[in-house]
Formats: C-alpha cells, sequence, structure tokens
C-alpha cells in the first residue's frame, strides 16, 4: 500500500525532465498512467467482502510515530475519489493547460498533493496525518499560487496558506492531546479507548483543537472565505483540490474521529450548527456571484457545511447520507468546475453577466451542465444523485431526537427548516449557473472569443463524471454493498444497512424537496427583484475585511517592531547584542549565586610579568585614541607581541611562536591595507553616544573579569587534559602534547580550521580578482 | 598572577568592544584583533599558569602546563588571522568601491 501512496510523488521527482520533452508530448499524457494504476489498485479493494487491512512501516520509532495505514471502508472511499478524480482532472489539464505553462511545475505540485492526500486519509498514525495534512496546505498554496505573476493568485494563495495552516497547528495540538490523553499515537487504538478521551479533562480541548483544524481546512463558516480566492487556481485545480478532495480532509477528519465523538451533545451541537450555519451562509452567498467559479466556491462551501451537519447529527441515515453525498458530490461538482472552466478557455470569460445563449454554440457542455445544476439543485427526477442525498439529509434532519438540552432541542427543531431554506437556495444558484450561461439572451459583443464547442477529449472527463451522476440516480444502490456501506460502517462503528430508493410515499422528506422546487423556482423567476436584498445582508460587512484588516495590521506591527532594532547600523546591532548577553549572563550569574572571588591557588606574581601587563593595557587602551594608522599599527602590534610574551612565560611555546609569525603577518598586512585607507577620523560622535560605547564596552569587560575569576574558582569536572598528556606518547605518537592533540586527537578540527583558512583565501583571492577584472572594464 | 592577567584580559575586552562599536571600518577590524587576544589570554588564564614545563614529553618530567587550552588557543590564533586578513580585504574593497570607510553610510538601501 505504501506504493500506491507514494507512487505519486516518486513519479514527482521525474516529472521536471518529462516537462522538459513537452512540446513533443504533453506532460500529462507521460504520467496519466500513475493516477490511474494507483485508482485500479484501490478498486480491486472494492466488494461486499470488503476487510480493512494495515500494513505498517517504522518512521521514527522512538517518538512512536509510524507510516501505518489502515485501509478501511471510508478510507477507501476517499482514495478513490482521490485517484479516480486525480486521473480525470490530469486528463482534461492535458487540454486546459497549454503546453507553454510550466507544466512541470504544475504536475509536480499535483503529484505532491495526490501522495500527501492519500497519506491523510489513509494513515493511521495520528503525526504522520498532520505532516500529510500540511502537506496538501502546502501544495494547494503552490497550486493557487501557479499563475504567480497575478496580483490575485498571490492573494489567494496566501489567504488560504495562511488560514489552513493555522488551522492545521490547531489539529497539531488536538492531536497531541490525544496522545497524551490515550498514551497512543494510532487513532484506531484511540477509538477503542473512547471513554478515556471523552471523561478525560480535556475532552473540551481536544474537541475545539480538531474542530478549528478540520473547519478551517473544510472551509466552514467562518473560515470559508479562503475558498473563493482560491479560485485563482487553474480550473483543474479547482475541481480537484478544492471540490472533490482537499476540503474534504476536513470532513475525513471529522467522520474518522465521529467513532469517538458521536453521540455527545457538544459534538453533535457544534458541528451541526456550524454545518447549517454553513450550508445557508453559502448558498446564500452564491446567488449573488457573477463569476461562475465563485458561484462553485460558494456551493461548495454550502455542500461541505451540509456534509458536516450530516456528521454531527450522527444517527445511521445521517452518516449514511453524508457519505452518499461526498461520492455525489465529488461527481456533480467535479463535472461543473470542468464545464466552468470550458466556458472560460472558449469565450474568455467567467463573468455570468456576459455570457448568456451558449446552447448553440456549446450544446455538449450545456447537456453536461443540465444534469450537473440539476442534482446540485436537488431536482426530483430518478436519474440524478443529488437528489437522493439530499432528501435523506432532509430525513435526517427531521430525526433528531437523541439529546436532551434545551438548546440541543431548539436546535434540533429548527434544523429542518434551515436545511430547506439552504437549500432553495441552492436551488436558485444552481438554476442561475445553469440558465445564465446556456439560456438566455447570446451577448456577442461582450465575449472576447466567439465561442465554440470544446474538443471531444477535453469534454470526456466531465462526460465521465455525468455519467457517474445518472448511474447514481438510475441505481442509487448499485455501490451500496461494496463501498458507501463499508464506508458507513467505518465512521458509525457499527453496521449500517441502507436501501436506497427514489419513491418513499407521501413523506415529510418529499415534501420538504417539492417546497424547495417550487420556492426555488419563484425565487429564481422573481430574482431581480429581490436582489437588494444583498446590500442589506450582508451589506458591507464580510469576513473578509476582517482577515484583510488583520493581515495588514500585523504586517504593519511587524514590520515597526523589526525596523526598530534591524535599522541597518552595526553599532546599533553590537550594543543590542552584547548589552543583552551582559544583562543576561550577568543577572544568571547573580541569581544563581555564581560569583565566587575567594582566590586560592594563584601563582606568584612577578615584575616583568606585571610590566608586561601594564605595557598592554596602556596600548589597548591607547588604540581607542589614536587617530594616526601607523600608530594604531603599533600599538595593535604591541598587544600583540606582548601576548606573545606572556605565552613563553607560562609554558606555551607553540602558541608563543604562532603568535609571533600571526602578528607579524598581519602588521605587515595591515600596513598594506591602510596605505589604500584612509587616515583614522577623530570622533565625531555625541557624548550619549560615547557614553552608551564606554557603558557596553566595560559592563563587557566587567563581565568577562567576573566570569573569568568565578570561574577560575570553581571545578565541577575533572579535567580531561591529563588523558591527554598520558596517551600523547601512547596513542599518538609525539612528544609534543599540544600537536599530538591538533593532528591527532581532534585531527578533525584542525582540519575544519585548515578549511576555514582556505575558504578566507579564496575569498580574498576573489575580492582582489574582482577589483581587476572590473579594472579591465 | 591569573588575577592580574584576568583584569588585563577584560581590559582587552573592553577595549576591544569600544572599538568595535566605532563607526569606522578600521577601527571594528582593530576591535576584532583586540577580541581574539583577549579571548586567548582568557582561556590561558583558565588553564592555570605556570605549572610545569611546556607540555612537551621529555624523560623523567611528570608536570606539564595543560595542554588543552594551547591546543584550543593555536586553534584560534590562526583562525582569528583568517579572518582579520578577509577584514582588511574587505575594507580595501569596500573603500575603492563606495569611497567611504565610514559604517553609517555603507547601510543598505531601505527597500531591501
Amino acid at each position: 500500500m505504501i506504493y500506491a501512496v507514494f507512487a505519486p510523488l516518486l513519479f514527482a521527482i521525474v516529472i521536471p525532465f518529462l516537462s522538459r520533452m513537452k512540446h513533443k508530448i504533453h506532460t500529462g499524457w507521460l504520467i496519466l498512467p500513475v493516477p490511474l494504476l494507483v485508482f485500479i489498485y484501490f478498486v480491486s479493494f472494492v466488494g461486499s467482502g470488503f476487510e480493512s487491512q494495515v500494513s505498517s512501516y517504522s518512521w521514527i520509532p522512538s517518538l512512536d510515530i509510524s507510516l501505518s495505514f489502515h485501509l478501511d471502508g471510508l478510507s477507501l472511499l476517499f482514495a478513490l475519489l482521490i485517484s479516480g478524480i486525480g486521473s480525470l482532472v490530469v486528463l482534461y489539464s492535458i487540454y486546459y493547460l497549454d503546453r507553454e505553462e510550466r507544466l512541470g511545475h504544475f504536475y509536480t505540485y499535483l503529484y505532491i498533493f495526490m501522495t500527501a492526500m492519500l497519506g491523510v486519509v489513509l494513515s493511521d498514525n495520528v503525526f504522520a496525518l498532520y505532516a500529510f495534512w500540511e502537506f496538501t496546505s502546502l501544495s494547494s498554496f503552490l497550486l493557487i499560487g501557479y499563475w504567480h505573476f497575478k496580483e490575485r493568485s498571490r492573494y489567494g494563495a496566501i489567504k488560504s496558506l495562511l488560514i489552513t495552516v493555522s488551522g492545521g497547528f490547531s489539529l497539531l495540538a488536538g492531536l497531541i492531546s490525544l496522545t497524551v490523553v490515550t498514551g497512543t499515537t494510532s487513532i484506531r487504538e484511540m477509538v477503542g479507548q473512547a471513554d478515556v478521551i471523552l471523561e478525560s479533562s480535556f475532552f473540551p480541548l481536544i474537541l475545539i483543537f480538531l474542530l478549528l483544524g478540520a473547519f478551517t481546512k473544510s472551509a466552514q463558516f467562518p473560515f470559508h472565505i479562503w475558498l473563493p480566492d482560491a479560485m485563482e487556481a487553474p480550473t483543474p485545480v479547482s475541481a480537484y483540490l478544492h471540490s472533490a478532495t482537499m476540503v474534504k480532509a476536513g470532513i475525513y477528519l471529522m467522520a474518522r474521529f465521529s467513532a469517538i465523538f458521536g453521540g455527545e451533545p457538544s459534538f453533535f451541537m457544534l458541528l451541526s450548527l456550524f454545518g447549517i450555519i454553513t450550508l445557508v451562509c453559502g448558498s446564500y452567498m452564491a446567488v449573488r456571484q457573477t463569476d461562475l467559479k465563485a458561484i462553485l466556491a460558494y456551493s461548495t462551501i454550502s455542500q461541505l457545511g451540509m456534509i458536516m451537519a450530516m456528521l454531527g447529527f450522527g444517527t445511521d441515515i445521517a452518516i449514511f447520507a453524508a457519505v452518499f453525498h461526498i461520492l455525489n458530490h465529488a461527481t456533480f461538482k467535479g463535472s461543473l468546475f470542468m464545464i466552468a472552466g470550458i466556458v472560460d478557455h472558449e469565450t474568455g470569460t467567467r463573468d455570468i453577466r456576459k455570457l448568456g445563449g451558449l446552447m448553440t454554440f456549446m450544446p455538449m457542455s450545456a447537456t453536461l451542465a443540465l444534469f450537473g445544476t440539476f442534482s446540485m439543485a436537488g431536482v426530483p427526477m430518478p436519474f440524478l444523485n443529488g437528489f437522493y442525498s439530499k432528501e435523506m439529509f432532509f430525513d435526517a434532519s427531521l430525526q433528531l431526537s437523541g439529546y436532551a438540552g434545551t438548546f440541543v432541542e431548539v436546535l434540533a427543531a429548527v434544523l429542518p427548516y434551515l436545511a430547506v431554506i439552504g437549500s432553495i437556495f441552492t436551488f436558485v444558484y444552481s438554476m442561475y449557473l445553469f440558465f445564465g450561461t446556456f439560456r438566455g439572451k447570446y451577448k456577442e459583443e461582450q465575449l472576447p472569443v466567439k465561442p465554440h464547442e470544446a474538443p471531444f477529449m477535453m469534454l470526456l472527463s466531465p462526460i465521465i463524471l455525468v455519467v457517474g451522476v445518472i448511474v447514481i440516480g438510475l441505481f442509487p444502490s448499485l455501490f451500496n454493498n461494496g463501498l458507501l456501506t463499508h464506508a458507513a460502517d467505518a465512521v458509525f462503528g457499527a453496521e449500517v444497512t441502507k436501501e436506497i430508493s427514489f419513491w418513499h410515499g407521501f413523506i415529510p422528506p418529499l415534501y420538504m424537496s417539492l417546497a424547495v422546487v417550487a420556492l426555488g423556482t419563484v425565487l429564481y423567476l422573481t430574482k431581480t427583484s429581490w436582489e437588494k436584498v444583498y446590500t442589506i445582508i450582508p451589506g458591507n460587512f464580510s469576513f473578509n475585511r476582517i482577515y484583510d484588516w488583520g493581515v495588514n495590521q500585523l504586517e504593519a506591527a511587524s514590520n515597526r517592531i523589526t525596523f526598530t532594532y534591524m535599522n541597518g547600523s552595526l553599532r546599533l546591532y553590537m550594543i543590542l547584542l552584547l548589552a543583552s548577553v551582559t544583562t543576561i549572563t550577568g543577572t544568571v550569574l547573580f541569581i544563581s549565586d555564581g560569583i565566587n572571588f575567594e582566590v586560592s591557588d594563584v601563582a606568584p606574581v612577578t615584575v616583568h610579568e606585571v610590566l608586561i601587563a601594564i605595557v598592554m593595557a596602556i596600548a589597548a587602551v591607547a588604540t581607542i585614541f589614536v587617530t594616526n594608522r601607523i600608530a594604531a599599527i603599533l600599538v595593535v602590534g604591541v598587544v600583540g607581541y606582548g601576548l606573545a610574551i606572556l605565552f613563553v612565560l607560562y609554558s606555551a611555546p607553540d602558541l608563543a611562536l604562532t603568535q609571533l609569525i600571526v602578528e607579524t603577518v598581519t602588521v605587515a598586512l595591515f600596513l598594506l591595507c591602510f596605505y589604500h585607507l584612509p587616515n583614522l577620523t577623530k570622533r565625531t560622535e555625541s557624548i550619549a553616544h560615547r557614553g552608551m560605547n564606554a557603558l557596553i564596552s566595560v559592563g563587557f569587560g566587567a563581565l568577562m573579569l567576573v566570569i573569568s575569576i568565578s570561574a577560575y574558582n570553581s571545578q565541577f569536572f575533572s579535567t580531561i587534559s591529563d588523558y591527554f598528556t598520558e596517551n600523547a606518547y601512547k596513542l599518538g605518537g609525539g612528544d609534543n602534547i599540544v600537536n599530538v592533540i591538533l593532528v591527532d586527537f581532534r585531527g578533525m578540527d584542525t582540519l575544519f580550521e585548515v578549511s576555514v583558512l582556505f575558504g578566507a583565501g579564496l575569498a580574498i583571492y576573489s575580492l582582489i580578482r574582482l577589483r581587476k577584472n572590473k579594472g579591465a572594464k | 598572577m591569573e588575577i592580574l592577567m584576568a583584569i588585563l584580559a577584560s581590559i582587552l575586552f573592553a577595549t576591544a568592544i569600544y572599538n568595535l562599536l566605532q563607526k569606522q571600518f578600521l577601527r571594528i577590524i582593530i576591535g576584532t584583533v583586540l577580541l581574539s587576544h583577549a579571548a586567548h589570554l582568557f582561556l590561558l588564564t583558565m588553564g592555570k599558569l605556570k605549572r610545569g614545563n611546556p607540555p612537551v614529553l621529555v624523560e623523567g618530567v611528570t608536570n606539564y602546563a595543560d595542554p588543552l587550552p594551547q591546543a584550543l588557543i593555536l586553534t584560534s590564533i590562526v583562525i582569528s588571522f583568517g579572518v582579520t586578513s578577509f577584514l582588511l580585504v574587505l575594507a580595501y574593497r569596500t573603500y575603492t568601491l563606495n569611497k567611504s570607510d565610514n559604517m553609517d553610510e555603507l547601510r543598505g538601501s531601505s527597500d531591501e
């Protein structure tokens, strides 16, 4: 199974090379077999005798993180959607994306996403799931920003990334809490410990964290704002990521954890409430949109809300309907996105106000769109799958009696009405989408391109999806035994069997469906007369404004903060660094009682050493005051040679030798460079500057004094020097201990030291050469 | 003696930092040179001074000066030499290109 998951990713590595020959053959053809094979692999599991499978691979055993893939009914459904729709999208993109586009980038991102998404739905380990989850966000970001030269694309990409990744952090927090509570990282084992989780005091926190993760990913109210902006992505991406798969990751998460949280009143309440709000708001807002893809985006939001609400209901019929609708939504919405892309491709615009009367030019597309939109609207026809799941949704909303509590009861009573309201708007925008684009007056003068039907191969993917819509519509129970019941099982944790049929008799859900159609038709026909309502609700208010304001404020604030200390002045950086080192170290020393002035075991003081020290100190101080270049070199040299003499006195002949050589070369270098550099100037800073400098340097000097004396008097470990003294000859074969340490015991350090020197040499050489070349020009 | 050397090291540290905080490139280089001297002296002092013979094995001698700080310092001297020479050439290049050795005038443009 690991090969199936990672096949797209492995293939993504060679895509850039394949795309080199894109002018001979479109890259899409070369890589189409990959998702197709993965799809066939997963299809082989479908069947009534399906048993869930586990295959585990060790990844980070010390943290109990493994790549263990657990294929149960729910995962299978999603895996089929990911690979199946993925194949269709790749096929479609071959005709959608021109060969001049950066195909290598596009398919690489797409295949990274494919692996990530398969990983999300198959991972049993929560941290592996999280890792894959973030990879889907990342690839979504890259795909939305695919046309990076468009400002809107960049805006949409950043927005989706900010929202989904902050949700991802919340998810991580939730998963960590779950791991802490249950002591396991496996979802299956967590399900086994559902009682422990529900009784834990972390439970509310876990629930909220996970919900935030799921809501941001699945564009639930009020985090839905990123999805319409994500429509800047190429249409195949919108059809794939932002309708069929990635946005359903949140749904998947909730479905997966339903086995733990299912039946909890708070879970029911939050999920149903936000789901239904999303449904109503999404469909309400969709009616107002003028861009085809924006209508579809809001439509996706509202459909996701509907599925989320059904998962919240938690009854067997609701769960089954949710699973069924995941499948149905993928078919009709996928095809609609592709049709929208085709319309855009063939007419040059997606603005529905400019479109109209395209039926005569694009009969195939119009027919496909007819099935798609009517299925989405839930028109009661026995060949439209959307109707079945919609009716089951109504049915489920009427059967909510298992919960006690005032608020919950009120919610349960209101839900059916909200469901109907949401569905009415769904009906309206579906009709608007179809009739506005394909019927009505043809506005030739407003279209940038003369419309014509798309090539057959471009229509193939939506045709396959629409065939799916009709087949499921005609034989609604076709996939039950093999797929859907297993998926519902996995969510519900108990056997769910459900026969789907078109006619149930005169029962309330039928009346609700009829009411939707009747009211929806009326509202659609009178749309122009009530459209003004949008200027009142939502009017100017929008969550986008809050988002934009927040992002702007954050950027401005961080800019302000950053520029106060990153102002380009080296002096300021040094002051900040040194001041913080001095104060923090000093404070810690003081607090931890580390200062120790009780000196013992010191070497005797001799006169010549004192003299040298005094000379060095004077020379060092003099460096601050000299203004003559030669004098400056001399005083620095005095310090260096003084140090060499001290090395001699303190039994360090190697150091003394090296120091003398280095000092001599340095002085020579100084002289060479000083010749070209301007003389030292008198310092012109203000008194305050000088005071600050003096304060910092004296403070740092004092700190070093305290540290050295305290350190001298404290010994926490026995020294390792004796080891070197004893073994220098035995192990290193040398008499000079320092040399043996350098070339033998710590040979690697010396190697790096040499490479540093080599690097410096190269840099110096190139700096000088650079000048010569420039001079030659 | 160690106390005296510690005081000397801290004086070197203080003057090094004061030079580092200046605007002129040359003074900053002088500061780094002094800083490495200070660090070397500091390290040597930590290893205790005047405790025995130079760390070269001689028959019959058991009392050697601590070789470890010496090895560290030796590495450090060479590296600081590399750094100093690089800085000097950099200062020279900077001056020939920009006709300024004042750090405040050498700031990047504000829209970087």
